[in-house]
């Protein structure tokens, strides 16, 4: 909000020094006009966004329920979440969910966006069935993967004991059919980018790199691998941020069964904060939540960028 | 068996038009690769799409069966005979005609004033960019960026109710807020390539800045309101978790928690549910069917920056 009232203020009395300035930068004066297109959806945007993070953070500061009165009990909260052996478990299977879905993912696109970049036949239409599941409700997929794993695994591959017994009740091995269903979701996407990535390798390249004898791999190693390390970190990236926060994936398939063995940090806080009676504690959960995810994406950019520029 | 023939044909008929497609200029370039066809790598693409392809099957073939022949099979027998009627019922008890006009309305909504707003705010920002406030609003905009959802839920929840806006119009609010982080992301970037020279042209003849916005920047935004729209369209369509902590009517309801009512209620009478996913993922999907090289461009132009 104090954006917004600096906003108004500055274009209304301009002192000497601000006008010398615009005059030298070449602009006249702000006309009013931009900041009515500004401020309306800014306000609107800080009133929805910013205001219940705000909010959120107050409360993650007293024992509100999500009904009835409530105090200040400072950082009480925190302290109990970390000692919480529930939400400990639940940041344990977001993380283990993330970095091998995120693996599968990337692995994934990046060969099959490599064949579609290959001379093939009709490539448009292999490129357009690729991404059919990015516009596909996940929670409704979701159920015709729950059918597959609960109705048809179990009768197709009757021999293993793990897929007989129907996978989505196995406390150890429930996880992997979220990530089957996360990785055939999310590679429609990461194949896009990185074909995109891949088309903008000129051809010559490779043309030269194999007159000097360079192998397949080697070309790949060498050429294909650095020049797309730009497309490679945006999609290690948003997948991460994405899968951390994996949410209609488990409840389509297990709803955190059995037991809490699949249930996620982003599921703990829906289900304790509204129907748990733990709206603060959850709140604070969010907060460390937040922070953990902006580190994370941080040290990413950060680590995968400074790669990129050694390329 | 017609499931089948009607998929072939599909297959068959998008083939052939994306053929035709490839003539196009864009694509020149790559028809000029000399390389000769490589046989294996088809090959390989068409084996991996078979996995793209499975579900889809089974969501169809399913939904036409009878319970008793779900029961016996594995689920991937073609059914025989159809039974047509799963359809009906499905549309009865899931309440999709109701479901499908609150989407529809919800999307809509969120796709005009998202476009209104996110190029509005974007102009404003990419055109005011040496002044401090309005830098340091794109900055918070960017900033927003980071945010994750489940820290708004819980929140949110309380404020929505307590304004009233715990129905659709509250959100078509939702979605235009929180797109416009990414949306100003997008458009500034673009807006920073139009020539400047273009719009003091039009002031020295006396247009009004609303009149610059409506007449040369809006028209020359078309490729990024696409894209802008597409990402909304497909988000505000598909999306679960906001509708579930949001909306407290039943009648209310959007699809996707249509669905997940709807499986909680009948979690054992799998065809006339799988009639309803079907029906549910079917709009959408019928959208990208036929527009599927200027849905992927238009995505593609929103994450390349």
């Amino acid at each position: 909000m104090t954006t917004i009232t600096r906003a108004i203020r500055t274009s209304g009395g301009a002192p000497g020094t601000e006008r010398a300035r615009r005059i030298r930068l070449g602009g006249s004066r702000t006309p009013a006009a931009y900041l009515w297109m500004l401020w309306p959806a800014v306000a609107l945007f800080a009133f929805f966004h910013t205001l219940p993070v705000i909010v959120g953070v107050f409360y993650s500061f007293t024992d509100y329920a999500g009904y009835g009165p409530w105090e200040f009990i400072g950082v009480g909260n925190y302290v109990n979440l970390f000692r919480d052996e529930r939400v400990l478990q639940t940041y344990g299977f977001s993380f283990l969910f993330a970095i091998v879905a995120t693996i599968l993912t990337n692995v994934i696109s990046l060969a099959i966006a490599l064949g579609l970049n290959a001379k093939i036949k009709a490539r448009n239409f292999w490129r357009g069935t690729y991404f059919v599941p990015y516009v596909l409700p996940t929670l409704v997929i979701g159920y015709v993967f729950q059918f597959f794993f609960s109705k048809s695994l179990p009768k197709l591959l009757s021999g293993i004991p793990v897929f007989a017994d129907n996978i989505l009740t196995s406390p150890d091995w429930a996880w992997t059919a979220i990530v089957a269903l996360g990785v055939w979701q999310a590679c429609a996407f990461a194949i896009i980018i990185y074909l995109s990535g891949l088309q903008t390798i000129p051809g010559e390249l490779y043309e030269a790199a194999s007159l000097d004898g360079a192998g397949a791999w080697q070309q790949f190693r060498s050429i294909t691998l650095p020049l797309i390390s730009a497309f490679f970190t945006i999609n290690v990236v948003l997948s991460v941020k994405g899968f951390l926060q994996v949410f209609d994936q488990i409840m389509a398939l297990t709803k955190g069964g059995p037991g809490t063995s699949t249930q996620s940090v982003t599921m703990l806080i829906f289900n304790g904060g509204i129907s748990g009676g733990e709206f603060a504690y959850q709140t604070a959960n969010a907060v460390i939540f937040f922070i953990v995810i902006t580190v994370v994406s941080l040290v990413q950019l950060k680590f995968l960028q400074s790669r990129e520029a050694d390329m | 068996m017609t499931t089948a023939d009607a998929l072939s044909t599909d297959t068959a008929s998008t083939s052939t038009r994306s053929i035709a497609l490839r003539r196009r200029p864009r694509e020149a370039s790559r028809d000029d690769d000399t390389r000769r066809v490589n046989w294996w790598a088809t090959a390989l693409i068409a084996v991996c799409a078979i996995t793209v392809i499975v579900p889809l099957y089974l969501a169809v073939v399913v939904a036409l069966k009878s319970p008793d022949q779900v029961a016996a099979g594995t689920g991937f027998e073609l059914p025989w005979p159809i039974r047509w009627d799963n359809f009906a019922e499905a549309w009865e008890r899931s309440k999709f005609p109701q479901a499908l006009a609150n989407t529809a309305f919800v999307t809509v909504g969120a796709v005009v004033f998202t476009l209104f707003t996110s190029t509005m705010v974007s102009y404003s920002l990419a055109r005011n960019m040496h002044r401090k406030a309005f830098k340091g609003v794109y900055f918070y905009l960017l900033a927003a960026l980071f945010v994750p959802f489940p820290i708004i839920m819980l929140p949110l929840v309380k404020q929505t109710a307590l304004l009233g806006l715990d129905n659709q119009v509250g959100l078509i609010i939702l979605y235009t807020a929180y797109g416009l982080a990414l949306n100003v992301f997008i458009y500034t970037a673009f807006i920073r390539s139009i020539p400047i020279e273009l719009e003091e042209a039009a002031r020295v003849d006396g247009a009004s800045t609303w009149r610059i916005f409506r007449q040369i920047i809006f028209p020359l935004l078309s490729p990024m309101n696409a894209t802008v729209g597409i990402l909304t369209c497909v988000w505000a369509w598909n999306d679960f978790i906001m509708p579930l902590v949001v909306l407290t009517d039943p009648g209310a309801r959007t699809l996707p928690l249509a669905q997940y009512v709807f499986q909680g209620q009948y979690n054992t009478d799998y065809s006339v549910a799988f009639s309803s996913y079907l029906m549910a993922m079917a709009p959408l999907l019928i959208v990208y069917v036929f527009s599927q090289r200027w849905v992927i461009s238009g995505v593609v132009r929103g994450s390349i920056k």
